[in-house]
């Protein structure tokens, strides 16, 4: 556990033919965090996640894993993976899939039982322990996968789009396990392209582009500094609305709506009050975070890095 | 060890689910019960007219027609049994790990701590079980409907069917081999391929030994050497024919020109460098 960083990469690259699929990667994830993987189609987060988990080779570079070399079987026996295309042993039961991947960790049988009855409830399929893989939906197939994945109480899961075939209810499954891995102290590498999700899950993401790490930052610095709000509001005069200069910048008004970036939430119910007094009739007052869409494109560029 | 066992058990539990074994089973049977009958109506009429000879001897010439059409008629069988058992062995091993890499199942497995050797082992030696029993079976069952039906065992039965054996056991590995790198539908290609040129090699070196000419021969060996399983069904059919089929000449189903135990040796060989070659193949693949 001495390691500071679950992965640290150092100039990890893939050559396919003469084609670069990831030219360079560099990068470091802490112990205990959520690491979010960001970049448009065909940056390179497959093959970067295929690297991590020496399902490929790579050209050049090194990386460590909780504080070993890829590929390292000690190593893999602390670490998690849901692919991204869940495609398991259809001809399995879905008790035996979690076995079979259970003994390939090494697990005891009497310890292996308990775990896997606990996952099929965390995941909600307990119910369909005897049923074969093959007749699982879509959902069904990827939480049976996350539940393979954390069979062995990992120390580093890979979750590569881990919601892609799920609908709300799931999702909102897969947030929770993600903060009750959070808590247990477990790093979780994230590669999801669904921008809220991320949001609300990790403390860093990276954006990668064209196969390099073109920013890492923490999302907690997205609230920091500023809040932009949208008003929408009638009666409104040049003078009031020059008014809502003490509470922030940035003002624009365009006939009944106005933008404003305020530097804190709790300036809201003073502009409020300020309208009201004023005589104004409010109809919205909406605070709107600086979204890690907007920073998604902004760091990618429009054009998704093609 | 544990590892090896784990994924071979993976193996069974597979070919069972997804009916392989119940298709090699009744299939098995329907051979068998048509082979049976096959054996009952021409073996009665060889025994009739070994009796109806003219001789002095009536007794011994039945009892030499007997031995004889029995021992041709159980190889015809065992001869498209082998022919099953290596279509069966390419079949089941063409697919496997190139199917298992383009469907993705694969990546939850490597990813465990687990080698890939271990992985390859594991499929190996399942698909060589499996491969055991279904020979049990036809074989088995073939030299059975013989016994049965004539009283008559060959000799060095269980060498013969062990030669079988191995024979499908050459064709599995090199389809695991193709399958480490190919297409399920390229490895099979290749392995039918090269089953092809072994066969058409064992025949010009048949040829070549009666016609008492070099060259041909030196062609069936060479052919024998790129793919050896050809020479171990001309062994096998050379331990289990009787010493006067061997005397008499070429039967399509006997043998002339006899693979040395040299020739068994180097199969030996070449069984395990396929087996390491596939290995290694895999251990390097991007998957």
């Amino acid at each position: 556990m001495a390691e500071a960083f679950a992965i640290e990469t150092h100039e990890l690259r893939k050559v396919f033919g003469d084609q670069a699929a990831v030219k360079g990667l560099t990068l470091q994830v802490k112990q205990g965090e959520v690491f979010g993987f960001l970049g448009p189609n065909g940056a390179g987060k497959t093959t970067s996640i295929k690297m991590l988990l020496s399902l490929v080779t790579p050209t050049s570079g090194s990386a460590l894993l909780l504080g070993a070399p890829i590929g390292n079987r000690n190593m893999l026996r602390h670490m998690g993976f849901l692919p991204e295309h869940f495609r398991f042993q259809e001809w399995l039961k879905a008790g035996e899939f979690l076995e079979l991947h259970g003994q390939l960790y090494g697990m005891q049988a009497r310890a292996l039982r308990s775990r896997i009855d606990e996952l099929l409830e965390r995941v909600g399929l307990s119910d369909f322990r005897d049923k074969l893989l093959r007749t699982f939906s879509k959902g069904m197939l990827q939480r049976i996968g996350l539940a393979q994945a954390l069979l062995n109480r990992p120390r580093l899961v890979f979750l590569d789009e881990p919601t892609s075939g799920l609908d709300p209810v799931g999702r909102r499954l897969v947030r929770d396990i993600i903060h009750e891995l959070r808590k247990d102290g477990t790093s979780v590498f994230l590669n999801s392209h669904l921008l809220s999700e991320i949001e609300v899950t990790c403390d860093r993401v990276a954006f990668i582009r064209h196969g390099e790490v073109v920013r890492v930052m923490e999302l907690s610095s997205l609230d920091v500094g500023q809040v932009n709000v949208s008003i929408r509001a009638k009666g409104l005069s040049p003078e009031i609305i020059a008014g809502l200069s003490q509470w922030g910048w940035n003002i624009q008004a365009d006939g009944e709506n106005i933008g404003m970036a305020l530097s804190a939430e709790s300036a809201m119910p003073e502009i409020t009050r300020y309208l009201v007094m004023h005589a104004v009739e409010v109809y919205a007052l909406t605070p709107k975070r600086a979204s890690l869409e907007e920073v998604f494109i902004e760091t990618v560029g429009k054009d998704g890095g093609l | 060890m544990k590892n090896i066992w784990i994924i071979t058990r993976m193996t069974f539990r597979e070919a069972i689910r997804r009916r392989i074994v119940a298709t090699g089973l009744v299939l098995g049977v329907c051979f068998l019960i048509m082979y049976s009958i096959g054996f009952h109506f021409i073996f009665s009429q060889v025994t009739k007219t070994a009796a109806a000879l003219p001789s002095p001897s009536p007794a011994a010439v039945t009892q030499v027609a007997n031995v004889e059409g029995a021992n041709t008629l159980m190889l015809v069988g065992l001869y498209a049994v082998a022919f099953l058992s290596i279509a069966m062995a390419a079949l089941l091993a063409a697919d496997t790990l190139s199917g298992e890499i383009s469907s993705g199942t694969i990546q939850t497995i490597v990813t465990k701590p687990i080698r890939r050797s271990e992985i390859v082992l594991g499929k190996w030696l399942g698909f060589a079980s499996l491969l055991g029993l279904y020979l049990l079976l036809m074989g088995g069952g073939t030299v059975l409907s013989v016994f049965i039906q004539a009283a008559y065992l060959p000799n060095h039965l269980w060498a013969g069917l062990g030669l079988i054996f191995f024979e499908a056991l050459i064709i599995m590995t090199i389809s695991m081999a193709c399958s480490s790198t190919l297409s399920a539908l390229a490895a099979g290609g290749i392995v039918f391929g090269l089953y092809g040129l072994a066969f058409i090699g064992g025949w010009i070196e048949q040829f070549g030994a009666i016609l008492h000419n070099q060259t041909a021969i030196k062609v069936g060996i060479v052919a024998s050497l790129i793919i050896p399983s050809e020479s171990l069904w001309r062994r096998a059919a050379f331990e289990m024919q009787t010493p006067l089929a061997g005397v008499l000449g070429m039967s399509p189903f006997g043998t002339v020109s006899v693979p040395s135990l040299l020739m068994i040796a180097y199969t030996v060989v070449y069984l395990l460098a396929t087996l390491i070659i596939a290995i290694r193949v895999f251990e390097k693949r991007d998957v």
